[in-house]
């Protein structure tokens, strides 16, 4: 009784949170509202005994994602009144196509039936499971190659991002790798051969007037 | 007791109206990709919610990549969106015609 109540506030708050990513004026309160729906939805996960995904959406999505998307709204100095000219033209449309989807899964799920009994709640768990172990058990040996295959993209969508963001200005000194790398000794020092010459007679002394002249301080002080 | 028809329905209801917030937000490229993470999450709703019930976990593995690659797409996306405002200074929708689409 106690779950079903606070699986009924949690899709209450979920819900309405919903509403207000697609409702409000403002970008951040959209994505402040996104934040509130992936917490109710983790606390929902959490009610059906799925905890490893309901961290993993909280860590994930409310920690890296959703504070990404704050910090580009927060960035983009966009004024609100531009962005939601023409904002109520299309509004009849979707929810139009919103009350349609909704009257169509609802039949299909209450009235058509779906194959299995779907009116009666999940069998319940031995109270040592454990879900993370039980999910890492599976995760690590059935499904290890889509595994490594998902760190393979999410370094993809770092070098993509970093590549795509990147500005490049004029005068900036940076190191050309591929420069470095491809250099030969030979293009760094050169063996130039002189010429050997007879060494000149060394000049007789006894001139002071060209030997005051070549001292740096020596014309100030003639003056 | 929460049954499949709650989560299913809960799950569907999230959907229709992340599908109704791409037709009232269609000049914001944000709100554009905000909806498509509130889709995602009523997918992985779908997923999680058979995975309890038919008792298998290949559900909540298959959620797990999902999340992985809604996290790629949306970092992806945002950069693409900070370039386009560096270019254009706008993220209206409809300013990006250049290629007659």
């Amino acid at each position: 009784m106690l779950i079903q109540a606070l699986f009924y506030g949690f899709s209450l708050v979920l819900v309405l949170a919903a509403l207000g990513v697609i409702m409000t004026r403002n970008p951040v309160h959209s994505a402040l509202c996104l934040v509130l729906a992936f917490f109710s939805s983790a606390a929902i996960w959490l009610l059906i005994e799925a905890e490893f995904l309901a961290i993993v959406l909280i860590l994930v999505y409310v920690g890296a994602v959703m504070v990404l998307f704050l910090f580009v709204v927060m960035m983009l100095d966009v004024t609100v009144e531009e962005v939601r000219r023409g904002f109520t033209r299309h509004a009849w449309v979707g929810w139009l196509v919103a009350l349609l989807v909704i009257a169509q899964i609802v039949s299909v799920i209450w009235f058509r039936g779906l194959g299995i009994d779907a009116t009666v709640g999940a069998v319940p768990l031995p109270p040592d499971y454990s879900n993370t172990r039980e999910l890492g058990a599976v995760l690590y040996t059935q499904y290890v190659y889509p595994f490594e295959l998902a760190a393979v993209l999410l370094l993809l969508a770092i070098v993509a991002a970093i590549t795509l963001t990147m500005r490049r200005r004029a005068g900036l000194k940076v190191q050309d790798v591929s420069a470095q790398v491809a250099v030969r000794a030979a293009d760094r020092v050169h063996l130039v051969k002189v010429a050997a010459t007879r060494r000149e007679q060394p000049v007789p002394e006894g001139d002071p007037a060209d030997a005051a002249g070549t001292s740096p301080i020596g014309p100030e002080q003639s003056k | 007791m929460i049954t499949l028809q709650h989560l299913l329905t809960l799950s569907g209801i999230l959907f229709a109206l992340s599908f109704a917030g791409i037709f009232i937000n269609r000049k914001n490229v944000i709100l554009l990709l905000m909806c498509i993470e509130l889709m995602l999450l009523a997918v992985n709703f779908n997923f999680v919610a058979f995975s309890r019930f038919l008792g298998d976990l290949d559900g909540q593995v298959f959620v797990f990549f999902v999340l992985t690659v809604a996290a790629a797409e949306s970092a992806i996306g945002l950069a693409i969106l900070v370039v386009l405002f560096r270019e254009r200074r706008s993220i209206n929708v409809e300013d990006l015609d250049t290629m007659k689409g």
